[in-house]
């Protein structure tokens, strides 16, 4: 669904397209052989060629080549066999080159698509309109001193893959759920941590406003939002803005603006009249990049199960609802963990015990899959006493949770606590006895014809053997002594 | 003068390996030369306490039988390679006090052969110039004198500082760099050899960029068998410069058979550009006569693009200038002039680190890529560019060398062309094309202009064919038995 801005004047559509800059996992950098590792010590990982110092020249990581192919072929997108590296001219303090090198008339990956997941199991395609490789910036520290500004070089030629989407989002949500979708897939195909909060992802955003059917309205763009929730409140203040300005009779300013979270604001960076001249021409210190059908064939055959063709099989193959199948494959770990589980046993019963119980006592407890205490083998373990009947469905909650706060076993908790459930008949045929006997009233009313009261009876026998009584074998016994 | 400074460095190999000297002595001379031709202010650094080490360690080497294809050679290094702990410059007031961690694959190559670093050449900013009056550090000066005048001249540029160290006796041979004719130009005007191999032969990593398409070091020597001696220590793969060309590099001097009968050396009708002077195109037909004598046949060419060279040329080098050079910013080493914001810093940083040739060519190239010009010129140019190598390529379809002139003058004063930037840029007519295509090309003292100054001709051969361009060279060499060397006034 859309996103209809209200206005004086009418409904206003809003009309969001995205670059999405994504560090690329690597061991180096994109043209030099300096360690791309997050949090060192500032300046430690630089070399002669990422400090620009004079007579350096880049050599290209090929890992970081086959990482933006991997994810070209992830966004089902065209790989160009011949792209070209270009020089992106611009003076800052932290660019040591005095350029960044960057794709820009010839991108490593052309066109694609992929398909976002909206509420209620809705999806929308969205268009790539291209990925290209290039340097990272280092970082300008302004808070080392009162006076002057503190470079760090670290991540100065950090290899990036800048997504470029269509502008084909039309909500804050399918924005937030475009997002989402391209860091599942980065995260699946091993190509980017997809960690906004380290700076792993960031986004440049492009709103713009116009009736619908109308022709794009002018655009602004929003650079640097590293997080989901922010990016969404910048989408909505940016929108309502835009609309104001036209309905009080202006014109929106093709603009780069700023999102302050603080304040809850964008406001003016640079306009276009001030937007830089980047001089952008082929980077004479590299050649062509070139590859053939071959290189990306090899890289094809690599690809793991992406989380779309994940969610169908969830779907066709273990008979999951596409709500439930569509949770378990956004995180690769979450699907890896589920399938884990599901592995020889009900898929259903096991969808619903990591996406209820599991994930219930993560968020309680606030940590991660990777820090649960509950592998995936101890709970298939859990399931399989449940579809043995050695415990009951309730039971076994009470058990996930011991084993979720201990560590410890389903089997040897059922064990040390007694808490087998009982299948002999003969104790179970004198439990049904006594409560019969002892509630010849209900009794007569369950022959009268309010079927209901079975569940009383049933309480009442679970009730005399403290829960464990096999349900199945109560049903089965006092179903036809009630009947009479 | 000392004899040992006289020597080729093919007589000075024979002479260490007879004994007759060591690699120690050797170096002393050239120090005392070196020393003697400050007036020439052929060199910004003199390293003459590390020579003496070197010399000292190369003499060990040798005692051990390991030496290097130029073991003990004295050798005067362009200041635009970066060398390890010692200044490094470009002849620019923006690298004041940069002294590089590292060291060029260049002179990497030359040390792990033994070659003894003299010191760092003067040489125009940047490499920007042709005739060396751009450096920060002052003119070079050219050994020649016109006959019966004291005047001083040119040494041509940008490598002027490496070939008045060679013809004056001070070094036995130099590196140069030739993006548009700065290796070839000052051998012409200093009466010495100096050859640029194809681009990509040599690697540039470590070499202070001036036009990243077209730069490429090569030798200057006093002969044309110097020059292939050096290239064959100098050249070579370099993982770590992407324009690098993996292929084997052959033994350059074995090229030099004495024959080169049957060979095809075409004559490109082009260069015979309006307004050539008498000397230089008598001197380019006696080249064309020698060439017959040797056995080899002549064959007219034509080269349809080649008056778009120049202007081509003017708009790629200083485009990508622009874009090399903007990392002289004076955030991270080099001259830093405070500002009162980061744009202040670097205006002023650069305003005062640059010299005014360094500054047109930045202006120049920033314009050539600006938006709504960048198609007209620089797209355009490389279009040029394109057409230029392919007249190259179909003219190797027919012949096997070309012969032209190296420049079209011999050395000039100072001053002479100095206010006119186009007349300075007219000095690259000849050697600019085979730039832009990237071939190889050598120039030869071939004789002497009717003031007695050394005049050049070029040799261009096809990419990746040194062998036949030091083959044909050293034909050339032999039949102009060129032997004229500047009276050494500068000893005072």
């Amino acid at each position: 669904m859309g996103m209809i801005i209200q206005g004086a004047t009418g409904d206003w559509e809003v009309v969001i397209g995205l670059e999405i800059h994504a560090q690329v996992t690597s061991k180096s950098k994109l043209f030099s052989g300096a360690s791309a590792a997050y949090g060192a010590e500032p300046n430690s990982q630089v070399s002669f060629v990422d400090a620009a110092m004079p007579g350096m020249l880049p050599v290209i990581n090929e890992m970081a080549v086959e990482q933006a192919v991997r994810t070209g072929l992830g966004l089902n997108a065209k790989i160009n066999e011949f792209s070209v590296f270009d020089r992106k001219n611009y003076f800052y303090a932290d660019l040591p080159q005095g350029y960044q090198i960057s794709q820009f008339l010839q991108p490593i990956v052309g066109e694609g698509k992929i398909i976002i997941d909206l509420k209620d199991g809705e999806t929308r395609e969205i268009g790539i309109t291209r990925l290209h490789l290039e340097q990272d910036a280092g970082k300008s520290l302004h808070d080392q001193h009162p006076s002057q500004t503190f470079v760090d070089l670290n991540r100065s030629g950090v290899p990036l893959m800048e997504i470029v989407s269509e502008p084909d989002m039309r909500s804050p949500e399918e924005a937030a759920a475009y997002v989402k979708k391209i860091r599942s897939i980065v995260r699946y195909l091993g190509t980017c941590d997809g960690n906004m909060d380290e700076g792993s992802m960031r986004a440049d955003v492009n709103v713009s406003v116009r009736k619908p059917g109308d022709e794009f309205g002018t655009r602004c763009e929003m650079k640097n939002i590293n997080s989901v929730r922010f990016m969404q409140q910048a989408i909505i203040y940016e929108a309502n803005r835009q609309v104001d300005i036209i309905e009080a009779g202006g014109t929106v300013d093709q603009e780069t603006r700023l999102y302050d979270p603080d304040k809850g604001e964008t406001r003016s960076l640079r306009s276009k009249e001030e937007a830089h001249d980047y001089r952008y021409f082929p980077d004479p210190d590299l050649l062509p990049l070139e590859f053939d059908g071959a290189f990306i064939a090899r890289i094809r055959e690599t690809l793991p199960e992406l989380p779309d063709d994940k969610k169908a099989r969830f779907i066709s193959e273990l008979g999951l609802s596409a709500y439930d199948a569509g949770v378990l494959v956004t995180e690769k770990e979450v699907a890896d963990y589920f399938e884990a589980v599901a592995e020889g046993r009900d898929a259903k019963l096991a969808a619903n015990w990591v996406i209820g119980e599991l994930f219930g006592n993560l968020n309680r407890t606030g940590k991660d899959l990777s820090d649960s205490p509950v592998a995936a083998k101890a709970l298939g373990e859990l399931i399989d006493l449940i579809k043995d009947g050695t415990i009951s469905n309730r039971i076994a909650k009470e058990v996930f949770e011991e084993m979720f706060d201990t560590g410890k076993a389903a089997g040897d908790i059922v064990e040390e606590k007694g808490l087998k459930q009982v299948s002999d008949t003969g104790a179970i045929e004198a439990a049904i006895d006594d409560v019969i006997a002892a509630n010849p009233d209900k009794v007569a009313e369950y022959r009268g014809g309010k079927d209901k009261l079975f569940g009383f009876f049933m309480g009442q026998v679970m009730k005399a053997t403290q829960g464990k009584a096999n349900p199945g074998v109560v049903t089965e016994i006092m179903r036809p002594k009630l009947d009479g | 003068m000392s004899d040992l400074t006289r020597m080729t460095i093919a007589e000075a190999r024979d002479g260490l390996d007879a004994g007759d000297f060591s690699a120690r002595e050797l170096t002393a001379a050239h120090i005392t030369a070196m020393t003697a031709s400050k007036p020439l202010n052929a060199f910004i650094t003199e390293t003459p306490d590390q020579a003496v080490d070197a010399a000292t360690a190369s003499d060990a080497r040798r005692a051990k039988g390991e030496a290097g294809k130029l073991e003990g050679i004295p050798l005067a290094i362009k200041d635009l390679f970066c060398t390890k702990g010692v200044l490094t410059t470009a002849a620019s007031h923006i690298l004041d006090g940069f002294t590089p961690h590292y060291e060029s694959t260049v002179t990497s190559n030359l040390w792990d052969e033994g070659a003894v670093m003299l010191g760092k050449a003067n040489l125009d900013e940047f490499a920007m110039g042709s005739s060396n009056e751009t450096s920060y550090y002052g003119n070079v000066v050219n050994p020649w004198r016109r006959e019966g005048d004291n005047r001083d001249l040119v040494p041509g540029g940008s490598s002027g500082g490496s070939a008045s160290a060679v013809a004056s006796f001070s070094a036995m041979g130099a590196t140069g760099t030739d993006t548009g004719g700065s290796i070839r130009q000052p051998a012409s005007f200093t009466g010495i050899v100096g050859m640029k191999p194809t681009y990509g032969r040599c690697s540039r990593w470590g070499v202070v960029a001036f036009a990243s398409s077209l730069d490429q070091p090569g030798p200057m020597a006093r002969s044309v068998r110097d020059t292939a001696i050096m290239l064959e220590a100098m050249a070579g793969f370099d993982a770590k410069d992407s324009t690098s060309v993996n292929m084997p590099v052959p033994n350059f001097e074995d090229a030099m058979t004495g024959d080169i009968k049957g060979l095809k050396i075409g004559i490109p009708k082009e260069y015979r550009i309006d307004g050539m002077s008498d000397e230089i195109s008598s001197l380019w037909q006696q080249g064309i006569d020698w060439m017959k004598d040797a056995g080899a046949e002549i064959v007219d060419i034509s080269l349809p693009h080649t008056k778009y060279a120049l202007p081509a040329y003017y708009i790629i080098a200083p485009a990508e200038a622009s874009s090399n050079l903007a990392r002289y910013d004076g955030v991270r080493y080099g001259l830093r002039v405070e500002g009162k914001d980061l744009n202040d810093m670097y205006a002023s940083t650069r305003a005062e680190g640059f010299g005014a040739e360094v500054k047109r060519r930045l202006l120049i190239g920033t314009y050539a890529l600006s938006a709504g010009y960048y198609d007209a010129y620089y797209l355009k140019a490389q279009k040029v560019r394109a057409r230029i190598a392919e007249d190259f390529k179909q003219a190797y379809l027919n012949v096997d060398a070309i012969l032209t002139p190296t420049a079209p003058s011999a050395a000039f004063g100072f001053g002479e062309k100095g206010d006119d930037p186009l007349a300075m840029y007219l000095n690259d007519v000849f050697t600019v094309p085979a730039s832009l295509a990237g071939l190889p090309g050598i120039s030869v003292p071939a004789g002497l202009s009717k003031d007695g100054l050394p005049l050049g001709l070029q040799l261009l051969g096809r990419p990746f064919d040194e062998e036949t361009v030091f083959r044909v060279g050293g034909v050339l060499e032999e039949a102009a038995a060129f032997t004229a060397t500047p009276t050494d006034w500068w000893r005072g």
